[in-house]
């Protein structure tokens, strides 16, 4: 029996730990620990609730602007205008949280998964012209190879032209990501951390050239989602295939919907979004989702027993560091008891059960293609396809949505900070479902509190002893070759996680973590 | 033969108290690209050779860890030390930890002591870095400090160059590197008294906004989504020191203002505490006499 720990897990977000008990080849015990905290909702307690959008994007330079919706839906529902968001503030939010979903979706599958698939060394014998290759030929024959080695070797199947194509299109994609910041900058200022999302829409207003420019930015990367993202995902699919069987996870999905088609429900979970709210289960079966079912459970974290199971807008974190039988900063967020995975496999298998026909003529055709059934979707190459038929769907959308838009008309409403209210916020962002809840008192936020996506996926045990998303998909998992186990990184990064996001949630008590340690 | 004329300047990135957001600026460089500046010649003969950074590092765990190692021994003087995110110093550093050492932890605080002693200069990239930033924001829970206060409670004289920003503009973090493999370390009259170059700080973004002359002549927006100034709304744009209106933000499409949102004064020391709340009014009298002699 013997103990593979990988501190930190590189190319995610976040300060990641994994440790895996692996016996006979097989991945027996997982626990996955982040391994930094901020402490963001403590901070925020006694500003300006306005400021909230702001702060809260700092929890993730990756995804920022789907804490900043969060923020804003939050803020507005607090306010009493979660129902009055005028056509172009609602349409603009979209736009900017379409083209982070873009960014994020093509950085997560080139920049921090693929070298888990892709040899780039294999572009030493590169022949041809590609300026990107010639130009990472000549780094390699300069025989500095970080940031590329060392790494887990062994476990690379694509062919030499595969591989050289993929290191081409890691390229390529840096530029397509750019792009989509700077299409998202157009109405959003500045990414990452833009400054025109605020409570009662946005500060931008849309104009013909804004709309224009914006279009063709999107359909330059359209063609990219078309031409190399989806053809690449398959690539590595097909020659991965088995990872079709490997990662399954905890067979329950969970979603709030996202990208609102109308404003007029003051109502997130039921109001009409591209993405639809809602569960989904091996079983196929389409649940609605009741926020009020959400609790955070905390026997395994080290927090004090007695705030376990609570409602996320009553949570209370009180930290317990040297806690027996805890080894986790993060809470175990549960869904009616249940662990539920979030993230683009929940929202497409959500939508898909759901029978929306959009999301069935992207994933049937991806599913006969690999000759799999639904069922196939649950693991690590699911993920990744949802992934990416996902960003097509959301690009797609967007052409239209820019078009929607009403030069003269207004982006912002107004509003009074009330003395006492709460509200909360409730939308997916790249890696999943995504609330942020809010208690204002004398004008100034109370209480503040995040459950974020990878608090669900990267959870620990919860009180019942049922392990996480991430840590159900590694238990079970064989095991190759122990000193280069491609199948723990495969798996925990096909849940994109992110660690910034996940552990921000802490309370320190002076000098009692002194002799703290994660293990 | 190219090889040997190549100068290869070993980067270690560390990333602290933050959020990614520095970096993923860094990713919207334009000319030179992320190619460019990774895996190209930055400067013709000089090559930045990344041989640790979290984000976009092929190997993890130990293999990662050892590359740290690996360059403090070998490459001692001469390798370029990046700090991304804050350094939380309460508990012994427990709140930021990076890898293990003979199956300890090492905490952040450990790595940035440890790793900046022997480097050639350390760039602290991001306010956070630079000055504790939104870590530290009050209550500060996690005892979130600057590189620089980490550099001078050790008595460590590497030098230091802050490149402050929620999140930086990839040209200030390009721009500082240029000049250090141009022109070398920082000269007298270089950085500002916060540690940061003139060159990209030098100014108000108030004396170089646009909306400047609607300041001018009192025409100041009363909501958001307004023309006009944002002074009334809260715009820091008068106490903060960074080019963003003549050198505006990805690729030259937008900046903050230019997007009718206030300046938050994100590249400042008083970020976040001071320059809150965001969206009210800074006191007149932190309003400098602008264009005043």
């Amino acid at each position: 029996m013997g103990k593979i720990t990988i501190d930190p897990v590189t190319r995610i977000e976040g300060h990641l730990k994994i440790e895996a008990i692996v016996e006979n080849g097989e991945v027996k015990n997982a626990e996955s620990s982040g391994t930094l905290f901020r402490g963001l909702e403590l901070i925020l307690r006694g500003r300006d609730p306005r400021d909230a959008s702001q702060l809260t994007q700092r929890i993730c330079g990756v995804c920022p602007q789907v804490h900043g919706t969060a923020s804003v839906l939050c803020l507005d529902s607090a306010f009493g205008i979660s129902d009055k968001i005028t056509h172009n503030g609602r349409i603009i939010r979209n736009l900017l949280l379409g083209s982070n979903y873009i960014q994020s979706h093509v950085l997560h599958f080139y920049h921090l998964a693929a070298l888990d698939y892709v040899d780039v060394t294999k572009v030493a014998h590169y022949e041809g012209n590609n300026p990107a290759l010639k130009s990472i030929k000549k780094f390699i024959s300069r025989g500095a190879l970080g940031p590329f080695a060392p790494r887990y070797e062994g476990d690379y199947r694509l062919s030499d032209d595969a591989d050289q194509e993929a290191t081409a299109h890691y390229v390529q994609a840096l530029d397509i990501r750019r792009k989509a910041h700077e299409m998202l900058t157009l109405f959003g200022g500045k990414m990452p951390h833009n400054c025109a999302t605020v409570a009662g829409g946005v500060t931008e207003h849309p104009t013909v050239d804004k709309m224009a420019s914006f279009l063709w930015r999107l359909n330059e990367i359209r063609e990219f989602i078309d031409g190399v993202y989806i053809p690449d995902v398959i690539a590595v699919a097909e020659a991965y295939s088995d990872y079709f069987g490997i990662g399954a996870g905890c067979g329950n999905l969970l979603a709030y919907g996202v990208f609102d088609l109308d404003g007029n429900d003051p109502d997130y979970l039921t109001r009409k979004r591209l993405l639809g709210s809602g569960t989904v289960s091996t079983d196929l079966k389409l649940g609605q989702v009741d926020a009020f079912k959400i609790a955070e459970y905390v026997k395994h974290s080290r927090y004090e027993d007695s705030t376990t199971g609570r409602y996320p807008a009553n949570g209370e974190t009180s930290p317990q560091p040297e806690k027996d039988g805890a080894y986790s900063w993060l809470k175990a967020p549960r869904y009616d008891g249940r662990v539920y995975e979030v993230g683009p496999l929940a929202r497409m298998a959500v939508n898909y059960v759901a029978g929306d026909s959009a999301v069935k003529n992207l994933v049937d055709p991806v599913l006969s293609h690999f000759d799999a059934g639904p069922s196939a979707l649950f693991s690590v190459l699911g993920r990744h396809a949802a992934r990416a038929l996902e960003c097509k769907y959301v690009a797609d959308s967007m052409a239209d949505w820019v078009l929607q838009l009403k030069p003269g008309e207004p982006v912002y409403t107004e509003y009074e900070i009330p003395d006492e209210a709460a509200g909360m916020g409730l939308v997916c962002g790249p890696r999943g479902a995504l609330g942020h809840w809010i208690r204002i008192q004398e004008g100034k936020i109370a209480n503040y509190q995040c459950v974020v996506p990878t608090t669900w996926n990267a959870s620990p045990r919860d009180d019942q002893g049922q392990p996480g998303p991430i840590e159900q998909a590694l238990i079970g998992t064989k095991i190759r070759d122990e000193a280069n186990p491609f199948e723990i990184v495969r798996i925990v990064r096909s849940f994109d996680p992110c660690l910034a996001c996940a552990v921000h949630v802490i309370t320190p008590k002076g000098n009692e973590l002194a002799r703290f340690r994660i293990s | 033969m190219a090889k040997s004329k190549t100068e290869e300047y070993p980067v270690l990135w560390l990333q602290g108290g933050g959020c990614t957001g520095c970096f993923v600026s860094l990713l919207n460089s334009v000319s030179p690209s992320p190619r460019n500046i990774f895996v190209d010649e930055i400067i013709p003969g000089k090559h930045l050779n990344v041989r640790f950074h979290p984000t976009i590092m092929a190997g993890a765990g130990d293999l990662a860890v050892a590359e740290l190692e690996r360059t403090h021994d070998q490459a001692a003087g001469a390798y370029l030390l990046v700090v991304e995110g804050s350094v939380p110093v309460a508990a012994g550093g427990a709140y930021a930890m990076i890898g293990e050492r003979d199956r300890e932890e090492v905490s952040m605080h450990s790595w940035v002591k440890y790793l900046s002693r022997d480097a050639l200069a350390v760039i602290a990239v991001g306010t956070c870095s630079a000055f504790g930033g939104i870590p530290s924001g009050e209550p500060n829970p996690t005892e979130s400090v600057s590189v620089q206060q980490v550099l001078s409670t050790e008595g460590i004289n590497t030098p230091l160059i802050n490149v402050p920003g929620c999140p930086p503009h990839p040209d200030w973090f390009v721009g500082t590197v240029a000049s250090l493999l141009l022109q070398g370390l920082p000269k007298e009259g270089d950085l500002d008294e916060y540690l940061r170059p003139r060159a990209f700080y030098g100014q108000l973004i108030h004396e170089n906004c646009p909306r400047r002359a609607y300041f001018d002549e009192g025409k100041f927006a009363e909501k958001l989504s307004d023309p006009y100034c944002l002074y009334e709304l809260g715009c820091k744009g008068p106490v903060t020191h960074a080019d963003c209106p003549i050198r505006l933000w990805n690729n030259g499409v937008n900046w903050c203002v230019g997007s009718g949102a206030p300046c938050i004064g994100c590249v400042e020391p008083t970020f976040p505490d001071v320059v809150a709340p965001i969206y009210e009014k800074i006191t007149d009298d932190a309003l400098p006499n602008i264009g005043a002699e």
